[in-house]
């Protein structure tokens, strides 16, 4: 099969703002976007130029050697707005590992976020607190793990009617990449959850890449189509329109929280840079694509509306810039100054209850520490 | 109370009394519900707790183990049996790389109390897959807790208290004991699950076995006494942690050590504990520490199993070696 045969059509997208910035009207959709007045719609825009910023800045750290990894989102700030804008506090959300601005949108501090990735931390903030859960590095690792905690919803709202579902009842978002969607965990996630008609939005970042193996690798044909096979509404939607996966993602959870089971979304979207920067994109994709992909850039197409209607001035960007300034220079000085935790703390979080082997392993590693600070004091 | 129960019985009744006790306990895996599990340790459970707490999966084991994580992290606390020891093995990821490592990734803001039951060993003429003995490659990683009882009085509380455990827990039952009858105390407070328990006194040697291996261990024991040894028998209980203070203080009473277990000897839990014990109880060793296992082989077709498998003439001959030195 050809390229070309793979690739998203435009005309099978929903979308409501085009890539040279035009608003269109949705039959289904714009229901789902009554409340987006121009304050929201500035809104997003920050949302989305303070995520590049912080990934910006959390790209220069690792390049400067003060992170171990990093994982940049640049082109997918749209997907991960528009999505995490649409959920409620109390839903959970299941992020794999790049969802920087899924995180924005839940509160979680940029500055917890880069815990992880300096190496002192093996998940970095409370996912208790914002319903944000720990990245996931295995991939598709997390997709069980959000149908479990929809089916455990359900098992809550036991006897509860759509109505009562639909106002109070939570819901799960799972997020995974086109190279997550061929693990079998993604698979048996979604069986199981259609099974058990747990409230859990499937949301699908296609970035076209699997580090360097493009989507055709991965599936022949757009992934939205195998929704029908688990039995479940699919959506394919611009991800690059922070208002169409407003829209598209509202439907979903609404579709998915009344009781109807899951839905299955598909962002397309596109990685404008590395996967990790331990990748070189350059090594394996054409620059003629990049150069074809750059206008539809999610930002750039708001700003175009945005200015077109008068909803911002130079002003406006001008702040925008001075403030994601100051975010990248709190995050940088809170990166650095992160303590580093002791090896014995890690002896105590292995396991929750009691256990002789960390008992006896943490009290030879306290022995063995102590017998150093007696030979510097020896030296002294 | 004390009633006689088979092993498997056993465990039904623990799984009621969790299912009765807290109603944030559930139980999920394949053919659990209607059927009551291809070895009816969940039989007429759906009945009494209805099927959103009796669940039958659909069959998928990363799916079940990767649910059930799910499910812990929203506050239940789920039960889920994998139908056989050689089909643990779509799930090891879940179970390694997710279950095992949740606390220490949250730094212990989250648990995740999940129960694997993991029916196990050979002996009972089945076709492959069906007859294995995994347990070391998850004893190898840090966050798990595994148990595997021996009798129906442990059946009964060990698995209740895997389920009370705040850690994730697998307990691996012997399958070719699951029609063992015996005598359950419901009242008396058990022996806590973690820790090993000396369950024949002796002098001269010791035996450490588990699980399906702790009959033919007594059984051992009763033959050496013809030629005059008095052998201690250990029921090690919980694979991980291991009880090293029991049978430490064992060795240092009888100075001989034989473990036996039906994984493979080479990489197995026999020889952590050769090595630990060695460490701690040198100088009161007669004789090294002598493992018996499995050999470095596909678990063999259930014909020649027999060979395969410990017995008590391999035991009676590693005791013979011991006693030579």
């Amino acid at each position: 099969m050809t390229r070309a045969a793979t690739q998203a059509t435009e005309s099978d997208l929903i979308q409501i703002l085009t890539p040279d910035g035009q608003r269109h009207s949705h039959e289904t959709y714009d229901a789902y976007l009554g409340d987006v007045d121009d304050q929201m719609l500035r809104g997003f825009y920050r949302d989305m130029a303070m995520t590049r910023r912080f990934d910006q800045e959390a790209t220069a750290l690792q390049r400067q050697g003060q992170l171990a990894l990093w994982v940049p989102l640049r082109g997918q700030e749209a997907a991960q707005i528009g999505s995490g804008r649409a959920t409620r506090p109390n839903d959970y959300i299941f992020p794999t590992y790049r969802e920087h601005g899924v995180a924005l949108t839940r509160e979680v501090s940029f500055s917890e976020m880069l815990r992880l990735f300096r190496g002192i931390s093996g998940g970095g903030w409370d996912p208790r607190e914002n319903n944000f859960h720990m990245y996931t590095m295995v991939l598709a690792a997390q997709m069980p793990h959000a149908a479990g905690y929809a089916m455990a919803l359900n098992m809550e709202q036991h006897g509860w009617d759509e109505e009562r579902r639909a106002a109070e009842g939570n819901a799960v978002v799972a997020y995974f990449g086109d190279g997550s969607s061929t693990e079998g965990e993604t698979h048996e996630s979604m069986v199981f959850a259609n099974s058990f008609n747990a409230p859990v939005v499937y949301f699908c970042q296609n970035n076209q890449y699997a580090i360097s193996v493009p989507f055709e690798v991965q599936s022949k044909v757009p992934l939205v189509n195998r929704a029908a096979g688990y039995g479940m509404p699919g959506i394919r939607v611009d991800g690059n329109d922070v208002l169409a996966v407003l829209a598209v993602t509202r439907w979903a959870l609404e579709h998915a929280r009344s009781g109807k089971g899951p839905v299955f979304i598909e962002a397309v979207t596109y990685r404008l840079g590395a996967h990790t920067t331990a990748d070189d994109p350059t090594k394996y994709r054409m620059s003629e694509e990049e150069k074809q992909w750059a206008p539809k850039d999610p930002l750039v197409r708001l700003e175009t509306y945005l200015r077109e209607n008068n909803l911002v001035d130079d002003a406006f960007f001008e702040q925008l810039a001075t403030d994601a300034d100051a975010m990248a220079a709190k995050v940088r000085d809170d990166a650095m100054a992160f303590p580093v935790p002791p090896l014995a703390k890690s002896f105590e979080q292995v396991y929750a209850e009691a256990h002789p082997l960390i008992q006896e392993e943490l009290a030879w590693h306290r022995e063995y520490e102590a017998g150093f600070a007696d030979a510097a004091e020896g030296e002294q | 109370m004390t009633t006689t129960m088979t092993l498997a019985k056993a465990i039904t009744s623990g799984l009621d009394k969790i299912l009765d006790t807290n109603d944030k306990s559930l139980l999920m895996g394949e053919d659990i519900g209607r059927l009551g599990g291809v070895y009816r340790v969940t039989d007429g459970l759906i009945d009494k707790y209805g099927s959103h707490r009796v669940i039958d999966s659909p069959l998928g084991e990363a799916g079940i183990v990767g649910t059930a994580v799910g499910m812990a992290l929203r506050g239940f606390s789920p039960i889920v049996e994998i139908q056989f020891d050689g089909f643990v093995f779509p799930a090891f990821n879940q179970i390694t790389t997710q279950l095992a490592k949740m606390h220490a990734r949250s730094e212990g803001r989250l648990t995740a109390p999940v129960v694997i039951r993991i029916p196990y060993g050979g002996g009972i003429g089945s076709i492959e897959h069906h007859s294995e003995s995994p347990e070391a490659l998850f004893a190898h990683t840090a966050g798990l807790r595994i148990i595997t009882p021996s009798n129906a009085h442990d059946a009964y509380w060990m698995i209740q208290q895997a389920a009370g455990c705040q850690d994730p827990v697998i307990v691996f039952e012997p399958k070719r004991r699951y029609w063992l009858k015996g005598d359950v105390d419901t009242e008396t407070p058990a022996l806590d699950a973690f820790k090993a328990q000396v369950v024949r006194p002796g002098t001269d040697a010791t035996i450490v076995a588990y699980g399906p291996l702790v009959p033919i261990a007594l059984a051992t024991a009763d033959a050496a006494l013809e030629d005059g040894r008095s052998i201690e028998v250990i029921d090690l209980r919980s694979i991980s942690p291991i009880d090293f203070d029991t049978i430490t203080e064992s060795v240092q009473k009888t100075g001989r050590l034989i473990v036996t277990h039906e994984a493979p000897t080479f990489g197995g839990i026999g020889g952590e504990i050769a090595a630990r014990i060695t460490e701690r109880a040198f100088l009161s060793l007669e004789a090294p520490v002598l493992r018996v296992g499995g050999f470095h082989m596909p678990y063999p077709v259930s014909k020649v199993e027999s060979q395969y498998l410990p017995d008590i003439d391999k035991l009676l001959e590693a005791l013979d070696r011991s006693f030579a030195y």
